[in-house]
């Protein structure tokens, strides 16, 4: 069990920004379903809503960057909380890129869907079932400083990478075989290393997990 | 499948300290006020060139370290050293009965929490040391003088008023007159005992920017209650706790990524 600190507000502080993080990571996680359903589903609407909804993801990242900010001016942190706080200010930066990505794809959906559908989709809805696992997985280990998960995420993004491998050689097939389908194909394809990137931002935060339990900085390190 | 090229999970301390050379050394260091057993089989290196600060909560035996080099406990009968402390490069151990204290203050100078001046003018009280020392040329004396308030960045302010007493320098001002007295006999390691905490924050800063300067001459072991002044100023830390060095490190180190889960709690204000 993590001690208090002497000063109660500062934990409040602390479980503030933790408390922040993950209901932030909630949110694009739903992001990420919400793109991918739209895509399936060649749901509009619900496309709008991602784009619009990515909005409140980018409100929440100032919010929590300022929140960080007061604590390092007011409590001059160290050792683990000082590397909670600077991992902090890092990983919000990934969720809101993984925000960015959502609203990509649901603008592509958008365009997709003014015209007819290229193929069902398998892999890409795995994928970001994978990817969606990995952000949520990477909060997890984040919030309850477990490295082993983290490290798990790390080694998941191989198969969030092989998916993507894949995508790209079906969809070059279906632009060899038939050159009208390459508008649609470069589209899905957008998709799918929007999908990929998600999983690197998951990475991303994992590989920092890793750092602030550990001590152990191994990014750039994963061959 | 994805190989990492670290091996996460070994818990090895990661950062060699730097090598530098040393200047004094505590060898199983034991003292007592009486019956209270205050430092407990302390080790700790203290590197020239360098700054070394001990922090701990109050009562963890810190400065009463800090005066073991400084022989300050011979005054009070019952005080007993076991142990040595061995100061660099002649070996010798400052604490063996045979050494005299007074030698030992002539390579060991002190600086005090509270600005502690004689009740004499600017000059005197640098001069001091200089005439226990046995040097007594007027000339010798005011270059050496000179030489000491420039060291301890006060010259400037004082050159004017040399006469004057001590006691009309403002809080700083005084604190870096001490400095100056300390520094005057050509000391090797200077031991500061909280020296900013009578201080106001601009003094407390002129007085770790000067600290930065002097360990380009000495070595520093410096007492404080302020970790984010230990941080700051020093390249080594000792945590010390119910007289126990619990751990020592780079201040790198120790302030990011701490070895001891103590010193983590110390340090971020979760000590209970």
């Amino acid at each position: 069990m993590e001690r208090e600190h002497i000063i109660r507000q500062y934990d409040l502080e602390l479980n503030e920004i933790r408390e922040k993080l993950l209901e932030m990571g909630g949110k694009v996680e739903v992001m990420i379903a919400n793109a991918m359903k739209s895509l399936v589903e060649r749901d509009s609407a619900l496309a709008e809503e991602t784009i619009a909804f990515d909005h409140h993801i980018n409100h929440m990242e100032v919010e929590i960057d300022e929140k960080c900010l007061q604590v390092l001016a007011r409590r001059q942190p160290t050792a683990r909380d000082l590397r909670f706080l600077t991992l902090a200010l890092k990983i919000v930066t990934d969720l809101e890129r993984i925000g960015d990505q959502c609203r990509n794809i649901a603008k592509r959906v958008l365009e997709l869907n003014t015209e007819p559908p290229l193929k069902p989709y398998i892999d890409l809805p795995r994928m970001s079932a994978a990817a969606a696992t990995m952000v949520r997985e990477a909060l997890d280990a984040f919030v309850k400083g477990d490295a082993e998960l983290a490290l798990k995420v790390c080694k998941d993004d191989a198969f969030v990478d092989a998916l993507n491998d894949q995508i790209q050689r079906e969809l070059l097939v279906f632009m060899m075989t038939d050159p009208s389908s390459i508008s649609r194909a470069i589209k899905v394809n957008y998709i799918s290393k929007c999908l990929e990137r998600v999983a690197d931002h998951a990475t991303n935060v994992a590989e920092m997990v890793i750092f602030m339990v550990k001590g152990k900085d191994i990014r750039h390190t994963v061959a | 499948m994805v190989e990492l090229a670290v091996n996460l999970f070994d818990d090895a301390p990661r950062h060699e300290l730097a090598v530098a050379a040393l200047k004094a050394e505590a060898r199983n260091l034991n003292f007592h006020y009486g019956g209270f057993h205050a430092l407990k089989d302390i080790s700790l290196p203290v590197y020239d060139h360098s700054i070394t600060a001990l922090i701990g909560p109050s009562g963890c035996g810190k400065s009463t370290f800090l005066r073991c080099f400084n022989r300050m406990h011979d005054l009070y009968p019952g005080n007993r050293y076991q142990g040595e402390i061995v100061l660099y490069p002649d070996n010798v151990d400052i604490l063996a009965p045979s050494v005299d204290p007074i030698e030992v203050r002539m390579r060991i100078s002190m600086v005090f929490q509270k600005p502690n001046p004689f009740p004499k003018s600017i000059f005197e009280n640098v001069a001091y040391g200089l005439k226990v020392r046995g040097i007594t040329r007027r000339d010798e004396v005011e270059a050496k003088v000179e030489e000491a308030l420039r060291g301890a960045a006060l010259w400037n302010e004082v050159k004017d008023r040399l006469h004057d007493l001590a006691s009309n320098l403002s809080g700083g001002q005084q604190q870096r007159l001490c400095i100056a007295r300390a520094l005057a006999i050509d000391p090797e390691l200077v031991l500061f005992d909280e020296p900013t905490s009578a201080l106001d924050p601009i003094a407390t800063a002129s007085i770790e920017e000067l600290m930065l300067e002097l360990k380009e001459r000495v070595a520093i072991l410096i007492v404080t209650h302020n970790m984010q002044q230990a941080a700051r100023v020093s390249d080594h830390t000792a945590f010390l706790y119910m007289g126990e060095v619990i751990e020592f490190n780079d201040t790198k180190k120790l302030f990011t990524m701490p070895d001891k889960k103590q010193t983590e709690d110390y340090i971020t204000g979760r000590f209970g």
